[in-house]
């Protein structure tokens, strides 16, 4: 390699004046546009509203549960409060949130497409997904829903007095836009690709995006049908779900989990999709086991589909078909940890440096494999009917969903930011509020392992006073927590207008996204790109850029 | 640009998108992308027929019974009417592929009328059902004298009944609203060699949609001997 690096080769031509922000303004602009950069952002803003949403109530549930007495809500409100938390972030921020903002923004470029596939089909998602949150919203505002997040029956269907139908139907109807999103990124992905960008010199997000399109594709049907069950059981009042009826309760958490624990690898997939990138950048090297770890995310979205009864151990199955999907359940550790120790290992003996998207990434890792290794406590069977509906269950899923993909989200923000905008966010403050983060998370939730495994359980609003240490250090980790998740929202505002501009390649990645200006033109390049280097090839993509520079 | 006036080398189809390379990517998009969403479709039908499986072993008498309020003759009328739709679907394709104009229309017309007969004798026999009693909830006040302790199993199988073809006619209804306007469009002379993935596209669906009633028709009206 010669002395030159990858930052001394940028662009000799001036940054273009039109990009994908400034090309038209207005609101029909950006309500009708077809622009996948654009919708992204729509995303973007629409989840982090409702990010903030269900923060409140999250805020609010910690609030109560610093004394053992429920004394601030009644247990009604309560059982309200954990359920909208529960449906406001899992349907509305954390499947949509990777793959729907950043995937959208980012994945076409990185394949060398001026836009997905199907770009009306990509705006019909997110206003499917926006009719949907509205659906959650009005039942926010009229009074709210009391079923948890599962809905499970007969209670959702029999006894409820609160908004199941209308909660239920907001799911459905954002469930499409889930499912559009993923047919779009693989029909992309499959027909879309610059010409040179093979299968294997595919960005490693690519891959993992890819697996999670085909489990939103796969397994959101499933959830519809078993909504619509739902739906149709409580209008007509006859008994497909429950007992009284003639109907099956336990069919019910087979259906509703058959999409719902593969929608947990919905949720992570995308956020290993991030870590792959990140790591390769800020290490300045190929990631190792590049096609281990794209095919690991193949092989979670295919036993991602065999795990689902895992939920359902206490619920009467027999010991036999227990026992198989405990061991199924085990398996999907194997791809996950050739996930964690393919990142490490590129990381040994690197020059890493330390900016904000590898610190929140580095965080990942080690929250990840925590809650990692805590989901194998609980795919063995004696130990999860020991701690079912305990906090310790709640801290494992925290670990997995708030640990891994909202630190991975975060990352991505950060990582992509100077792309998206065209601005540098301010790299001191971003790492207070990665550190904010990194300990509030701790402090909340690591508690909660503590405390569920002595038997505290899940869902009340009262609890033994001998638990309240430990409920006062986990609430307050959630206000360091809530701290850490504000202050980004603060300075990444102020970096649109006051931020240094960013480069093409600020980062000194390998990347297509890194080849085309920042913010990118409309059609993402000024003419398609031919990809002669592997992903994360850092001399071949040196070398590529020096020929196009000095032709 | 100023060499608009030059005459290019490969002149732009009219409906070539312009994020798409040429009109050959452009079609196997759009087939990829319905057939992402059928194979989405068999997943949505799959927890339906899932819980049928289920209710069929647990009430095993009842639905046998249940079978029994089905017209099987109006079910194979049907049953033929509709594979004589999925013929003529078929033809409208290669109409379309072979650039004859005349024919894409008349046989999507076809296609539209038999679609519209299926869907008339389905009101025919959810009117039936409905004037029995067999509506499941509220409505239902079908008592089976000889064997009253199946009563509650055979509303439980009307309910799959009218929930698995109601969710197959809704199909048909979205299908019938994409015949009228693809039969508008080659009216119009859209389609041609080049470009006739909207009726392919259409085609496939249009054929899953069958497809799905050739699974249910067994199941709801002949599975009682």
């Amino acid at each position: 390699m010669t002395s030159q690096t990858i930052d001394d080769v940028q662009f000799i031509e001036p940054i273009p004046k039109r990009n994908y922000l400034n090309v038209e303004y207005g609101v029909f602009s950006w309500l009708l546009t077809k622009d996948h950069k654009r919708i992204g952002i729509l995303y973007l803003i629409s989840v982090t509203l409702l990010f903030f949403v269900g923060g409140i109530f999250a805020f609010l549930l910690r609030l109560e549960l610093l004394t053992p007495e429920g004394d601030l809500f009644t247990s009604d409100t309560y059982n309200k409060l954990f359920t909208l938390h529960g449906i406001v972030m899992i349907f509305f921020f954390l499947i949509p949130a990777i793959p729907s903002a950043l995937g959208n923004f980012i994945l076409p470029i990185m394949l060398g497409a001026k836009d997905l596939a199907f770009p009306r089909i990509n705006l019909l998602s997110w206003y499917l997904y926006v009719i949907g949150a509205l659906f959650g919203i009005y039942v926010i505002v009229t009074g709210g829903v009391d079923t948890g997040w599962t809905f499970y029956t007969p209670f959702s269907t029999q006894y409820s007095n609160t908004h199941v139908f209308a909660t239920t139907l907001g799911a459905f109807i954002t469930g499409f836009s889930s499912i559009l999103t993923g047919l779009n990124f693989i029909v992309t992905t499959h027909r879309m690709r610059a010409p040179g960008l093979t299968w294997f010199r595919l960005p490693l997000f690519v891959w993992s995006i890819y697996a999670t399109s085909i489990v939103q594709l796969l397994a959101t049907p499933v959830l519809a049908i078993t909504l619509a069950l739902l739906m149709f059981e409580r209008v007509l009042g006859v008994g497909i779900f429950d007992p009284g009826l003639g109907g099956d309760p336990v069919l019910y958490q087979h259906l509703f989990w058959f999409y719902s624990h593969p929608a947990v690898y919905i949720m992570v997939l995308p956020a290993m999709a991030v870590v792959s990138e990140v790591v390769a950048a800020f290490t300045r090297k190929r990631i190792f086991g590049y096609s281990f770890v794209a095919f690991s995310s193949l092989a979670i979205a295919f036993l991602s589909f065999l795990v689902w009864a895992h939920h359902l151990f206490v619920a009467g199955i027999s010991v036999y078909s227990a026992m198989v999907f405990s061991f199924l359940s085990m398996l999907v550790a194997v791809p996950s940890a050739i996930k964690v120790f393919n990142w490490t290992a590129t990381m040994y003996k690197a020059s890493v440096s330390w900016q904000t998207p590898m610190l929140y990434i580095l965080g990942f890792i080690g929250l990840f494999t925590i809650g990692g290794v805590t989901g194998l406590f609980l795919a063995a069977l004696g130990i999860d009917v020991h701690v079912t509906d305990s906090y310790f269950v709640v801290a494992h899923f925290h670990y997995i969903m708030v640990g891994g993909t909202v630190m991975a989200y975060m990352a991505g923000i950060h990582y992509w930011w100077p792309k998206i905008t065209g601005r540098m966010y301010p790299e001191w403050w971003a790492r207070l509020g990665a550190l904010l983060v990194f300990v509030g998370f701790n402090l909340t939730f690591f508690p909660q392992f503590i405390v569920g495994y002595v038997g505290m359980p899940r869902r009340y609003h009262a609890y033994a006073p001998e638990f309240q240490v430990l409920n006062v250090l986990s609430t307050a980790g959630a206000t360091v927590l809530a701290v850490g998740y504000l202050l980004p929202m603060v300075y990444l505002l102020w970096s649109l207008g006051w931020g240094r501009k960013a480069g093409a390649n600020p980062w000194g990645a390998v990347g297509l996204e890194w080849v085309t200006s920042s913010p990118p033109p409309k059609d993402n390049f000024h003419e398609t790109p031919v990809v002669t280097w592997d992903a994360y090839d850092y001399p071949a993509f040196l070398k590529a850029m020096k020929e196009t520079q000095h032709v | 640009m100023s060499d608009a006036a030059l005459p290019e080398e490969h002149p732009h189809h009219p409906f070539l998108q312009h994020h798409f390379e040429d009109m050959g990517q452009q079609h196997e998009a759009s087939t990829l992308g319905m057939w992402m969403f059928l194979a989405t479709e068999i997943l949505f039908f799959g927890g339906f027929f899932c819980a049928y499986a289920v209710y069929r072993t647990m009430y095993f008498g009842a639905f046998r019974a249940g079978a029994d309020h089905q017209n099987w003759r109006i079910g194979a009328a049907n049953t033929i009417v509709l594979i004589g739709s999925s013929l003529t679907m078929a033809l409208a394709v290669w109409a379309a592929q072979t650039s004859r104009r005349k024919l894409t229309v008349i046989m999507l017309i076809l296609t539209l009328l038999l679609g519209g007969v299926f869907l008339g004798v389905k009101m025919y026999e959810y009117h039936s059902h409905w004037e029995e009693g067999l509506f499941p909830g509220t409505h239902f006040t079908y008592v089976d004298h000889q064997h009253p302790e199946l009563t509650k199993g055979i509303e439980l199988f009307m309910t799959f009944y009218f929930g698995l073809t109601g969710l197959h006619a809704m199909h048909m209804i979205v299908g019938v609203g994409l015949l009228i306007w693809m039969i508008l469009r080659a009216y119009r002379g859209d389609f041609g060699a080049e470009y006739y993935a909207p009726v392919e596209v259409m085609g496939l669906y249009w054929h899953f949609v069958d497809i799905v009633w050739i699974f249910l028709f067994p199941l709801l009206y002949l599975l009682h001997y």
